[in-house]
């Protein structure tokens, strides 16, 4: 009857060593004060009303608050993985297990990937797509917040083994055999996949949600060949989302078959193929890399234009260089196992293929640092970030181009060399586009600046520590040492590079905190930098509405006749007469909130072998889903002269 | 009232739009599914073989079955349009009955297999195998479930624009579902034995 | 305009001093590594080092874009930053042709050059392919183990663990499997790695130059005890690794079936051991184990 009703879960799951359960609980107690803390402020309501909308640009905010808190998480995993490194040294075992060890890497590539990048990248698609094309909401609002809370379910997930049970010690893929029940009997592999697979649904959900919306709901006139880069950039990275991630949640799907129902997939023996599953994962993983880079080249295509005050160069060979990029990353997927032996002929042609988009990319780099060319640059916090984006992201580049010749990849696969090379792009790339794209953006919701003095100090930072944190790494691949080492012989040298490397794990935390105190002197000072509603001398039409946006972005649609549509209306000083209508939009929704609950039933159900929760859980969704997609009353009108009353309060301007 | 129609058309096409989509990456998922299928389609692991499994007629009366609810439904969508009624619902029933009688003849060759010992729990093969049957098999459990939901919707309410459109999707997605069962049909059954 | 000088000095400050810690940096970096084996910039076979010089011949062909993308990225910044007025300022200028063709061009020339190197040196370093050398190739049997190497030499009935002697100037002809989660066979200082999968397999060829002893190890993660699946490789002269065989064969211990089947389980650190003889056909049986269910005979999963 126990195991009925509570599957695997025993008292004993809730045992952790006193590092862990420190983690666990500090999280835990967070929500607890959080907790008091609405009910003593009485903002329990407020939270319902935002934790329900389905405007993108609240939605948006939530998706960046959750990415800044995993983005902690994970930097806690760092200094973990750091300190066990640069002190498990010959005798010493350093001040973690070989497994707790193995899951704090584990638990590292994963959030960083799936909850820090993902939920930044999706939450300033959220928060542009919509005003860069003119347009009032996204093309499926309440599917919006269904992808929202699926992607917040899949971080609890994640973060639950800190309180009850553990993670999966398997690097943040999960190579079978390893992960198949027979090498990993525990749940941590079970959490790993149970997390990705409600995630990744939302994720899918999103890309349609967002190439749709591109598609369908661009301003009047506003062609394809008119349309910002970074929308451009994120039309392309939500195509590759289309056709990657049904690859994930297929095979995510096999492994849990084998896991929950005995099946052979991908088991060593029973007629499974592991290779199989490391084929499949790529298929997805490398187009991955390029969901999250595309839009960051968006973003930069934004920023410099602006602040070089200077058209961008080459817009055609920058959206011909996308797509470009989009169709080979999905040729290029086994480059990921060079080494698992397949023929000459057959790394010959990955290889060859992996170098191939170095030519798009370098032509954007180009074209980039062209648009500069003549023109007048205002170096602020985005421009640094973007000189140290060019500056990483090349060196990056130039790594991976080595790694892309099978016979060298050969010395450099798995080593140190490896994970500096893809921290390399993923931190020059994704990381500082998003923090130029805070800088950038965050007056247009707020109507201040961030402080510059101390975004610049937090640019420093962060270049700094990142070379010191992975220049060791490069040298240390060299020196033969493996990625995922919990421990190392002392004869071999390494120690005193791992400590440079902690010292700049230490330089991008202070970064990280600089950043923090950022914001939070920017919005107590925030009357010393007010600014009005187009802070930048802006091109794109997202400067067109009032800061911050009304909840329909544009009390009339404009109509777009050029690229750069707002800078040529502000050139011809078009000033449209402001004709008020009456505008729909989407009434709040729990249901989002309750279907995302139920998915949580589900992933714990499963997780645990609690198979009747795992049903509750199930039935819930379809119930849900069905009392959402047959009512016909879900949106409210905002009547004409409601919209004037707004527009004139709010400055209008 | 002309911007409102207008409205309303942009919305269904972005709907429509939005669907195909859906049904491109549910493609791609059949299609790792597949790839998967002719990877293990050798693994047997000393178990029994495609083609010492596979009871060829059988399936073809199953492909029968899911061939004729495609034409059904594809009445059920035109008596819609054309607002009738009570024949909509009647063509929607006969496809409900032909896709419960799919899925019902689908389980029991499932309980054969199991009952002989040939779970997928033998080989690689036989799981590959009854993953990709069962995830199209799924799919037209879900289509079985809107269908019922389709069927009360338009017998309280009538044939509404809405309710309309929303029968077309439904309609689009079984004849993918068909396309997905004519791939198995052809791969899975009919390559798996000659 | 007494600001913008101003700044240019701050600027050029900056400049400098972050040269300074350049240097420093690099000057730390050179000291850590100083008198510890960079392996596969040091190697001591042939396949590594006809990997480096794959590797240098690469790098050069990468800097040839990356240094003239520095050297364009810094002087345009400095050139056209807001306070230089006297900088040309062409706000609309969006497009040039024979620029846009020209870096279309250069990298893709770079890439063509690039792709026949790749060509020709994946064919010529293909791990299946055997070295050519007047010397026959000594066979060798790898297998991957929770968390332990075991090497079996076919030809001479013996095998080893942790430990893998190779005569020098020989072609060594390597066959890898595992009888655990996947693994990656890495020898840095004699060459490039190969993975090591249960239920099949691969094959890696390297030789030694001369006698030394270098650092193995797995490069993929298997477990909680993969850290310590390391092991020395020595090169030794003919003479010595005919006298390690001797004293190899008088070892007491011997791998049948069942000792094999209790060396299986899972265990850390292994010392280094020696077996005096090898069941025959037990590299086979263990891959065989995962292609046919087991039949009662032989070795048990």
């Amino acid at each position: 009857m126990m195991d009925f009703l509570l599957g695997g879960l025993t008292p004993s799951a809730f045992v952790h060593d006193p590092l862990m359960a420190g983690a666990g609980y500090a999280m835990v107690g967070a929500l607890v004060l959080a907790a008091v803390g609405l009910t003593y402020f009485k903002r329990w309501k407020w939270l319902w009303k935002w934790m329900t909308s389905l405007d993108p640009k609240k939605i948006g905010v939530m998706y960046i608050v959750v990415a800044v808190i995993m983005l902690l998480r994970g930097l806690a995993d760092v200094l973990l993985i750091r300190t066990q490194q640069a002190t498990s040294v010959g005798n010493s075992q350093g001040i973690l297990s070989s497994d707790h060890f193995q899951q704090i890497f584990s638990a590292h590539g994963t959030i960083m990937i799936f909850f820090v990048a993902m939920g930044i990248i999706f939450g300033v698609l959220n928060l542009i797509v919509p005003q860069q094309i003119g347009a009032r909401d996204v093309a499926f609002p309440f599917m919006n917040s269904v992808s929202f809370w699926l992607f917040a379910v899949g971080m609890l997930l994640i973060n639950a083994p800190l309180v009850v049970g553990e993670f999966a010690a398997t690097g943040w893929l999960a190579y079978p055999p390893l992960s198949e029940l027979q090498y990993s009997p525990g749940v941590g592999v079970d959490y790993w996949i149970w997390s990705l697979q409600i995630a990744g649904i939302g994720s899918l959900m999103s890309g349609i949600n967002f190439f749709v919306t591109i598609i369908k709901k661009r301003a009047p006139g506003m062609t394809l060949m008119k349309m910002p880069v970074f929308i451009w950039s994120v039309l392309c990275s939500m195509s590759l989302v289309m056709f990657a991630f049904p690859i994930l949640t297929g095979t995510l799907g096999m492994l849990s078959l084998d896991r929950l129902m005995g099946m052979h997939f991908f088991t060593s023996g029973g007629g499974g193929n592991p290779m199989m599953y490391i084929n499949l994962i790529w298929a997805w993983g490398h187009p991955e890399v390029y969901i999250l880079v595309l839009p960051a080249f968006g973003i930069f295509s934004e920023i410099v234009p602006v602040f070089s005050g200077k058209k961008l160069f080459g817009y055609t060979s920058m959206v011909v260089a996308l797509i470009a990029i989009t169709i080979l990353s999905f040729t290029v997927w086994l480059h990921h196992f060079f080494t698992m032996g397949a023929g000459a002929d057959v790394n010959t042609f990955f290889g060859i293929m992996t170098m191939v988009i170095a030519i798009p990319t370098g032509v954007k780099v180009f074209n980039w640092i062209f648009t500069m060319y003549r023109g007048r640059i205002r170096f602020t916090t985005p421009m640094l970030w973007f000189m140290g984006f060019v500056t990483t992201f090349t060196i990056g580049g130039m790594t991976g181009v080595l790694m892309s010749v099978p016979a060298a990849d050969f010395q450099f696969h798995n080593s140190l060399f490896l994970v500096a090379h893809f921290h390399n792009m993923i931190i020059g790339g994704v990381v500082f586009g998003a923090f130029a794209a805070f800088t950038y953006w965050f007056p247009k919701f707020t109507g201040f600046t961030l402080n510059e003095r101390l975004g610049r100090y937090a640019f420093w930072l962060w270049l700094v520590g990142f070379l010191l944190a992975f220049i060791p790494l490069y040298i240390l691949g060299f020196m033969g040492a493996t990625r995922r080492l919990d421990h190392y012989d002392a004869s071999l040298g390494w120690q005193g590079l791992f400590i440079v490397a902690g010292i700049g794990a230490l330089l991008i935390c202070a970064g990280v905190a600089m950043q923090l105190l950022q914001v939070t002197v920017s919005i107590i000072k925030r009357k010393e930098n007010m600014v009005g509603t187009d802070p930048w001398n802006g091109r794109t039409l997202e400067w067109a509405t009032a800061t911050p946006p009304p909840e329909y972005n544009f009390a009339t649609i404009l109509v777009v006749s050029t690229r750069d549509a707002f800078w040529e209306m502000k050139k011809n000083k078009v000033v449209s007469e402001p004709t008020y209508e009456s505008i729909s939009i989407p009434k709040n929704s729990g249901l989002g909130v309750i279907i995302g609950l139920f998915a949580l039933l589900v992933g714990f159900g499963l997780i645990w072998h609690i198979f009747w929760l795992a049903l509750v859980g199930l039935v819930g969704v379809i119930i849900v889903l069905i009392i959402r997609l047959t009512s016909d009353d879900n949106d409210e009108v905002i009547s004409a002269h409601e919209v004037r009353m707004i527009e004139t309060a709010g400055g209008g301007a | 009232m002309a911007t409102d129609m207008k409205r309303v058309g942009q919305e269904s096409s972005t709907k429509t739009l939005g669907f195909w989509i859906y049904i491109m990456t549910d493609c791609v998922l059949f299609a790792t599914l597949f790839a998967t299928y002719a990877v293990l389609h050798g693994n047997t692991f000393g178990g029994p073989s495609s083609r010492q499994l596979f009871d060829l007629p059988y399936v073809f009366i199953e492909t029968f079955l899911l061939l004729t609810s495609s034409f059904t439904i594809g009445m059920a969508v035109l008596s819609a349009r054309a607002g009738y009624k009570s024949r909509t619902i009647g063509w929607l029933v006969v496809t409900f009955i032909l896709g419960l009688s799919f899925v019902t003849m689908e389980l029991t060759e499932f309980a054969h297999l199991v009952a002989d010992g040939n779970s997928w729990q033998r080989s690689g093969f036989l799981s590959a195998f009854f993953t990709l049957v069962g995830t199209h098999g799924a799919h037209i459990s879900v289509g079985l479930l809107w269908m019922i939901v389709m069927m009360i919707r338009i017998a309280k309410g009538g044939l509404k624009s809405m309710d309309v459109g929303r029968l077309a999707l439904l309609g689009l997605f079984w004849h993918f579902l068909d396309i997905i069962w004519i791939c198995i049909f052809t791969i899975v059954y009919l390559m798996g034995v000659l | 305009m007494a600001t913008s000088t101003h700044k240019h000095r701050t600027l050029l400050k900056k400049v400098i001093l972050s040269l300074i810690a350049l240097i420093a940096l690099s000057g730390i970096f050179v000291v850590l590594m100083n008198g510890h084996n960079l392996a596969v910039l040091a190697p001591a076979g042939l396949i590594a080092s006809k990997e480096k010089t794959l590797i240098i011949i690469t790098t050069l062909l990468g800097l040839f874009v990356v240094i003239p993308v520095f050297i364009l990225l810094f002087s345009i910044a400095w050139k056209y930053r807001e306070g230089n007025s006297k900088a040309t300022y062409t706000p609309d200028v969006g497009s040039n042709r024979l620029l846009e063709g020209l870096w279309w061009g250069i990298p893709a020339t770079i890439i063509v050059i690039l792709g026949i190197i790749t060509w020709q040196s994946t064919h010529e370093l293909d791990p299946y392919k055997a070295i050519s050398s007047t010397t026959k190739a000594l066979n060798v049997q790898v297998v991957s183990l929770q968390w332990k190497w075991l090497f079996i030499y076919p030809d001479l009935g013996v095998a080893s663990l942790n430990y893998l002697p190779i005569p020098e100037k020989t072609p060594i002809h390597f066959d890898i499997t595992s009888d655990a989660p996947m693994n990656s066979f890495w020898i840095p200082n004699l060459g490039g790695q190969v993975y090591a999968m249960s239920g099949m397999s691969t094959q890696l060829q390297l030789m030694a130059d001369g006698v030394g002893t270098y650092r193995g190890s797995s490069a993929n993660i298997s477990g909680e005890g993969f850290a310590g699946m390391t092991f020395n490789v020595e090169s030794m002269t003919n003479t010595n690794f005919n006298n390690w065989v001797k004293t190899a064969k008088q070892s007491a211990d011997t791998l049948g079936d069942v000792t094999y089947t209790a060396l299986a389980l899972p265990s850390k650190d292994m010392p280094p051991k020696n077996y005096g003889s090898v069941a025959s056909g037990l590299y086979n049986n263990i891959i065989m184990k995962y292609m046919m269910p087991d039949d009662g005979s032989g070795i048990s999963m």
